[in-house]
């Protein structure tokens, strides 16, 4: 994202909307500007804020006498005054950041959306995690921090060394050179994103090993990890991954619930 | 393309707060635009707080052409028919819930109607599971929210702009705009409600609770 210093006005609206706290306001120039490096083209700051295609030099007028009197300018604060929010062409490595933080591109490797995941959102027409399995959901970056592609090569090599498997339709697996060791392609690692999602799945024997490989990588990571955990529900309604959570000292209360109305429903073989 | 998992809240503070999608997969995809729309029609009948489909936003949203009056006027919601017949192309389409027993009646009418796309509540799972069983449904399959438990935890914000910024699971609502419009109501400059739907804006998936929104913000306004 740029921002044209002929248009903007440093109403300093769109420093609070980034929610990478990228942008600021230059106090020799009185221009906002975008720290390249921490933006992660997420484009909340052009979708979100509403435009009102005012004269930049009308709007600098008006602002300086409202400045001179000393009065107390109020204005709305989802709004850029004079459009100076301006995306730009993305190249590749830096294309990948965009991918992974503006929730309209839909990802090439799983023409999903979002964060390109579909979970267990679908699992009553997918059958991805099947009895006796739990799926794994390693969100990094969010809420609010962003992640570098170098933090998540390092809790999924650790990840893959335990011998854990990778969803194939996920988009950071699209993106490791080797699916098995978990590590992902060199050009990429240093490209800031406002979150990712590692999805993983192993037995339900096996949830105590990735959360020891998780607990084990915290303190190696720049950024907050998110975790959610999926199983498949038996005839009751029940599953035993509540047991084993709160056996690791996990205490929840909130998630999905897929209500298994999707069609063609996912038979399992018995 | 919802992102729901991870909103924060104590159970208390999560009672009026339930994300009922629809999603199709590769298996179903073709030909389910009527379906989802027919999801968010009936969606509309039981009063939602917002809605959202095909990234356009929910009832409040951006304009890329504004008149200076918005400053003084209050800004138009759109529309639930509007928000379906924005809905263009398959993918998630969402209604966010301020009360549990809606959702109920919600999910009768859903099986009924026997739509053939996965639906999923996203919210307290103790309510969403007995939601289900009240419509004659059991859970087929479950994601719990875990929060966020590893990694530099400390540089989280303070619990109510938590409970606000994660509305948007996909962080479009930034924590710098969430205390900026605290600050806004504190002083009297905002209502809770503007406030609300100043961040509702933000969020493209129409996932955005309003109406938890603005009781976070009275709260706020009030010191709790």
């Amino acid at each position: 994202m740029w921002i044209d210093p002929g248009r903007c006005v440093g109403c300093a609206n769109c420093v609070a909307v980034c929610p990478m706290g990228a942008i600021a306001v230059d106090a020799r120039t009185h221009r906002a500007a975008v720290n390249e490096d921490e933006c992660v083209e997420c484009y909340t700051c052009y979708r979100g804020m509403s435009r009102e295609h005012l004269p930049p030099a009308a709007v600098r007028a008006l602002r300086g006498v409202a400045r001179l009197f000393r009065f107390r300018f109020d204005p709305e604060p989802d709004v850029c005054p004079t459009g100076a929010l301006t995306p730009r062409e993305l190249a590749w490595p830096r294309s990948v950041r965009r991918a992974f933080s503006d929730p309209l591109v839909p990802h090439e490797s799983t023409g999903v959306a979002g964060r390109g995941t579909e979970e267990v959102k679908t699992n009553d027409v997918t059958g991805r995690v099947r009895a006796g399995e739990a799926g794994f959901t390693v969100e990094f970056g969010r809420p609010g921090i962003g992640v570098r592609f170098r933090d998540i090569d390092r809790v999924t090599r650790a990840l893959g060394a335990a011998g854990v498997a990778f969803e194939a339709m996920n988009p950071v697996t699209s993106l490791m050179t080797d699916a098995r060791t978990g590590a992902i392609r060199d050009d990429i690692l240093d490209e800031k994103v406002l979150s990712a999602i590692v999805e993983v799945k192993t037995g339900l024997d096996r949830v105590s090993d990735v959360v020891r490989v998780l607990r084990s990588m915290a303190d190696q990571v720049s950024t907050v990890i998110s975790l959610g955990v999926s199983a498949r529900c038996d005839a009751r309604g029940a599953t035993d991954l509540d047991a084993l959570l709160h056996a690791e000292g996990f205490r929840f209360w909130r998630g999905k619930t897929n209500l298994g109305l999707g069609r063609p429903l996912y038979r399992e073989a018995v | 393309m919802t992102n729901t998992l991870h909103r924060y809240g104590s159970p208390e503070g999560l009672r009026d707060d339930f994300v009922v999608f629809a999603i199709p997969t590769k298996a179903n995809r073709e030909g389910s635009l009527p379906k989802l729309k027919a999801f968010l029609e009936i969606a509309a009948k039981h009063g939602p707080v917002n809605m959202g489909g095909g990234g356009k936003g929910g009832f409040h949203r951006p304009s890329a052409r504004l008149t200076p009056l918005v400053h003084w006027r209050e800004r138009a919601a759109v529309t639930p028919a509007e928000v379906i017949e924005g809905c263009e192309s398959p993918g998630t389409v969402a209604a966010v819930f301020d009360d549990i027993e809606k959702v109920k009646r919600l999910l009768a009418e859903l099986r009924q109607r026997d739509l053939g796309m996965s639906i999923n509540v996203s919210g307290l799972t103790e309510d969403a599971r007995s939601a289900a069983e009240a419509a004659g449904l059991t859970r087929h399959s479950v994601e719990y929210s875990l929060g966020f438990p590893f990694g530099e935890t400390d540089r989280m914000p303070d619990r109510r702009t938590l409970e606000l910024a994660t509305m948007c699971g996909h962080s479009m609502v930034a924590f710098g705009l969430v205390q900026k419009l605290c600050q806004l109501v504190r002083e009297g400059r905002r209502t809770p409600t503007e406030a609300a739907r100043c961040l509702a804006r933000f969020c493209s998936c129409g996932v955005f609770n309003t109406a938890r929104a603005e009781r976070l913000l009275a709260d706020a306004r009030d010191g709790g």
